[in-house]
């Protein structure tokens, strides 16, 4: 009999930590369950077209060097006057990690945090907004679809009386992953989720309004707004400690995460949650391991890796992935930094993902390996990675709807990185 | 939702403590314990009032099933307007909402005295309406008029300060912070500290308060001007030609952008408009188009410079001193720089990595998508029209910014884009090809859809939009005409158009504003208010600037916001504004609260108030908040502001 490492944590509670366990923190994770078990998919994307070369980097390939004079991450070891810290964190002896994403090397290691490489959406558009509106959708190429590909998952499943908060995006305003039939509400700031001032009177008053309002729209949304009040205004996040010492860094991103991760531990009925992150567009002064987009990517790091720790056993739940519109150029553009491509990394990170490796086939940076002489290759539909997370970890069958046109329940498509 | 689809929500910077608008939202916070103790100090009894009856048949105040009632409107009220399915008083509100940020106290009967074709005329020529109450209020905020060389040498870059003072930029940005808090306790101490002024002093004198300045200036001109209409189309156009303000420079280029570029054209031609724009500092940096070279120009250039600084090599850096300087002061010199030289090589390896240039497709790519056609391009048009803005720069960027053409790194020879051939050389490329994208029919359109979707409605009627690209053509991009085309098109003034759009909170926040009358000494707090609902003003990262429809603006969090803004302007509570409820209110309401609620309808909706709100108001006038007892005085007073707060934040104040 082999005993899954699913069994195994939730048994001890603490296995996997064990690396970076301090004693506080194992007595936290020993007191902490897993709660109501309710499976949580957390969605980041990376608005602006992350370069995912130099997030996960091929550097093992000799092209990778020669196109990216400037912007190249060093080999592993071979980080110049920055030393090991300025160097590629190796992966697998072909793939390395950004060296400001070494926070999150444990949870790679501890087998939590997966990679595919040359992943992302068939369609060949390089416009940021198309390219967000079709990835968003789910549906690549077609404009009509007016909701989100989460959302027409959440409709698959079919709840008695559905949790307002099913499905929650940490910003101010409904990301079109969300929008749809089924209820999903934006949370900008949990602290400030509430009446002010003398709440009763105004609640009361206002939810009536919005209830007998002949304005659909504004009763939808309206009805919404006050069952999650309701909700939400019993927790307390001003007092909400981070479990295991884990420190959010102090960003939009950070502070996204952060509730995101309170919420899942509240128990609020969360099945989906949303965040995005934007300042990836680099056409000028990317820098490599310095530089704009390092910094971006310490902030990434420093964010999961808090995130992880502050789950604790809950993690086992809980299965996030990020994504964005497209990747950029192979070749570094005139300007030190690169412009709008192709293929692309995501990450997926979680207690029921078989972590510690890199899927995806790898197209080559090789000129003729290129998309259109220029671009990493897309060798994975994103939708079948999406698609295994849906049908492994959340229990959606029926793909009809959630990809239309795209079989991606098939399993042989799958990339096998969930445990169901 | 019946609702199209649009751009996904763009969403930064509002938990990002680094900016300052958001960092003063937080500040912003503060102000709830004040609200909650005038609020609550109120409560007396817990007297929850009945719980709403479910969904009552509502009487069809205004519902798009009304059967279809035809206006015959007078001449002298509408002129050659195609009105025939409003009455009177909604095509006054309709226009008031769609031409302006919504009624002000007095308009109604303004338009309705002066003659709504008269009203809109006026509006569509602003240079015949005074605008000296606005000039007044803009007094203060010295920054809006400054050139960009002068804002750059008055506000220092936070990281050349640090260097001159010797210290790190945290520790520059932690001194500051010590000095913001020592200020504000030293003021709250000898009881001058004034709230609103909070956000002010966070940014004086700093590349802040640029940023701070230009977001009043953008609420007081929407609340006050008399040229409402020129205030929307500069909204609009800055939203179309949308430049980030914490991206680099730009904030030091954004007042001379809106000043020079974008507001002397918004009524003028779009070619005109097109072309400042691409000429701008502000986009040429935001769109990067100011390093884009042709990478073979680059080589050459760089050969040149070479060679030339070989030549110099041979005087050793002393070719000032003339060829017939005397060879002892010329050995002294030579050797002069030889030291410095040493000196300076540490620096050196780093700084080589510098010189590789090239194109750069960024502004090629959004020229076309987002300012003109739409995206109907390939890759290689995006190419090919990089190739024909290379050479488009910035001279001076960091002392005295102005647009340059350097011919050296142009890309030379014709060029091909979009079936257009561009063979006029030099700048002249850029020039035929901004005239041609400004002349196509594609522009024509995807301008005119644009501006029917913001003006109108959220799915403009087709041949609306075609009716305004054949206008747009035939006047070779009059946007006034185009406007007059729009407004003398009865989908125009469609019951279907009619309260169909959904406010952005910049709407939102204005038009409360103004339908108070409320009187604003410092207009940052609503400014902070507008980036709180998810619009934080001149901070729009991604180039399309701000969406246009309602499925983007209404949500839980973004509702909730919208309702705690309506509370504290209307109790009074919003640091910086002042709401005059003696003058809102007549006497008479003082002791009457369904007086009170009249009157607020009134102010607030033009009485275009639908049964369900009124019920669940009017049902819940009794409750001891509305009616309250002070203290001192056994009479009970209403609580007018509480309802003018609820009216404010009511569905039907959410839409125009």
């Amino acid at each position: 009999m082999t005993i899954t490492r699913r069994v195994f944590l939730k048994n001890t509670g603490i296995a996997i930590f064990g690396m970076t366990a301090m004693p506080m923190f194992l007595r936290n994770a020993m007191a902490a369950s897993t709660g109501t078990g309710k499976r949580v998919m957390v969605v980041l994307f990376q608005r602006g077209a992350v370069d995912g070369l130099n997030v996960v980097v091929p550097y093992a390939e000799r092209n990778y060097y020669s196109m990216r004079p400037t912007i190249a991450i060093p080999r592993p070891g071979q980080g110049g006057g920055d030393g090991a810290r300025g160097a590629a964190i190796d992966l697998d002896g072909f793939f390395g990690l950004h060296p400001n994403l070494a926070p999150i090397e444990p949870l790679y290691r501890q087998g939590l945090l997966a990679v595919v490489h040359a992943t992302g959406s068939p369609d060949p558009s390089r416009s940021h907004f198309d390219a967000q509106d079709y990835m968003e959708a789910g549906t690549p190429g077609v404009k009509s679809t007016v909701d989100g590909w989460l959302n027409r998952a959440l409709q698959q499943e079919r709840e008695p009386r559905p949790s307002t908060l099913r499905a929650i995006a940490a910003s101010p305003n409904l990301p079109l992953t969300l929008r749809g039939q089924a209820p999903a509400i934006a949370v900008p700031d949990l602290r400030q989720f509430k009446f002010f001032g003398s709440p009763r009177l105004v609640e009361t008053n206002f939810e009536a309004m919005y209830a007998n309002t002949v304005d659909k729209v504004m009763r939808g949304v309206g009805q919404e707004t006050f069952e999650a009040v309701n909700t939400l205004g019993k927790l307390d996040p001003q007092k909400y400690q981070p479990a295991n010492g884990a420190v959010y860094p102090s960003s939009h991103f950070g502070h996204g995460l952060r509730e995101i991760a309170q919420l899942i531990k509240a128990d609020v009925g969360m099945e989906a949650a949303f965040l995005d992150s934007g300042g990836w567009d680099h056409h000028v002064n990317e820098g490599a391991v310095q530089g704009r987009m390092g910094n971006l990517l310490t902030d990434l790091g420093h964010g999961l890796s808090a995130f992880a720790s502050d789950l604790g056993p809950r993690i086992e739940n809980v299965v996030f992935v990020s994504m964005s519109e497209f990747g950029r150029t192979a070749h570094e553009n005139g300007n030190r930094g690169t412009d709008h491509g192709h293929g692309n990394y995501m990450f997926v990170m979680g207690g029921a993902v078989k972590g510690g490796k890199v899927y995806g086939r790898w197209p080559g940076l090789a000129p003729e390996q290129l998309n259109q002489d220029r671009d990493l290759k897309v060798t994975t539909d994103y939708r079948t990675v999406l698609g295994e997370i849906l049908r492994s970890h959340m229990g959606i069958a029926d793909f009809s709807t959630v990809f239309p046109d795209f079989i991606a329940d098939r399993p042989s498509n799958f990339l096998n990185l969930i445990r169901s | 939702m019946a609702l199209g689809k649009g751009r996904p929500a763009a969403v930064y910077s509002l938990g990002d403590i680094s900016s300052p608008i958001a960092a003063l939202a937080l500040a912003a916070a503060g102000l709830w314990l004040v609200v909650g103790l005038a609020v609550g100090l109120a409560v007396a009894a817990p007297a929850a009032g009945p719980v709403p009856s479910p969904a009552l048949p509502e009487p069809a105040a205004k519902t798009p099933e009304r059967p279809a009632r035809e206006f015959h409107l007078p001449r002298s009220f509408k002129g050659n307007l195609p009105i025939t399915e409003l009455s009177e008083e909604e095509a006054t509100l309709h226009a008031l909402d769609r031409l302006a940020f919504g009624p002000s106290p007095g308009d109604v009967q303004r338009i309705e005295k002066m003659g709504l074709a008269k009203w809109i005329d006026r509006q569509l020529d602003p240079a015949s309406i005074d605008d000296s109450v606005l000039e007044r209020r803009l007094g203060d905020l010295t920054t809006l008029q400054m050139p960009s060389s002068e804002l750059l040498s008055r506000f220092e870059f936070p990281q050349a300060q640090a260097k001159r003072e010797g210290i790190s930029l945290e520790e520059l940005q932690a001194e500051r912070r010590q000095k913001v808090r020592q200020q504000i306790a030293d003021l709250r101490a000898s009881g001058r500290f004034n709230p609103a002024r909070a956000g002010l002093i966070r940014v004086d004198g700093t590349p802040q308060e640029i940023l701070a300045q230009l977001s009043m200036a953008k609420m007081l001109r929407a609340i006050y001007s008399r040229r409402q209409l020129q205030e929307r189309l500069d909204d609009f156009w800055f939203n179309h030609f949308n430049v980030y303000a914490r991206k680099g420079v730009d904030l030091w280029y954004l007042p001379s952008y809106e000043r020079n570029v974008i507001r002397p054209h918004a009524m003028g031609k779009f070619e005109d408009l097109l072309e400042a724009t691409a000429r701008s500092p502000a986009m040429l940096f935001f769109l990067d188009n100011w390093l884009s070279v042709d990478p073979g120009a680059f080589a050459l250039h760089r050969e040149e410079v070479i060679a030339r600084r070989r030549q110099a090599m041979m005087m050793g850096g002393c070719e000032f001193l003339g060829p017939f300087a005397n060879p002892v002061r010329v050995l002294r010199c030579q050797q002069r720089m030889a030291r410095q030289q040493q000196r300076r090589q540490p620096a050196r390896p780093a700084a080589k990595k510098n010189v590789e240039r090239g194109l750069n497709e960024n502004y090629g790519r959004e020229l076309m998508e987002l300012h003109t056609i739409g995206v109907h391009y390939t890759q290689a048009d995006v190419i090919a029209m990089a190739k024909v803005f290379t050479g488009w720069t910035i001279r001076q960027p960091r002392r005295d910014p102005a647009f340059a053409f350097d011919a050296s790194f142009h890309t030379p020879g014709p060029k091909r884009v979009l079936g257009y051939k561009i063979h006029a050389g030099g700048i002249k490329d850029g020039e035929q090809m901004l005239h041609n994208l400004a002349g196509d029919p594609r522009t024509a359109h995807f301008i005119c859809f644009e501006l029917a979707r913001h003006f109108v409605m959220d799915q403009p009627p087709e041949p609306l939009v075609d009716r305004m690209a054949k206008e747009f053509l035939k006047s070779r991009g009059d946007i006034r005409r185009v406007m007059r085309t729009m407004i003398y098109s009865p989908e125009f003034w469609s019951r279907q158009a009619y309260r169909a759009k959904v406010k952005t909170p910049f709407d939102l926040v204005v038009s409360a504003v103004r339908a108070t009358g409320a009187d604003v000494r410092i207009a940052l707090p609503l400014a902070q208010w507008v980036g709180r609902m998810g619009e934080p003003l001149y901070l729009c990262e991604p180039p399309n600037g701000y969406p246009d429809t309602a499925q983007n603006w209404v949500s839980t969090g973004a509702l909730l916001d919208r309702m705690n803004f309506a509370i504290a302007l209307g109790t009074d509570h919003m640091p910086g504004t002042d709401v005059d409820l003696a003058q809102l209110f007549s006497p008479g309401a003082t002791g009457n609260a369904r007086q009170a609620l009249q009157e607020a309808f009134a102010a607030v909706l033009d009485n275009q108030v639908t049964a369900g709100t009124r019920n669940t108001l009017e049902k819940r006038l009794a409750d001891p908040q509305i009616l309250e007892a002070k203290l001192d005085d056994p009479v009970r007073h209403v609580n007018e502001g509480l309802i003018l707060g609820l009216v404010l934040g009511s569905p039907e104040f959410q839409r125009h």
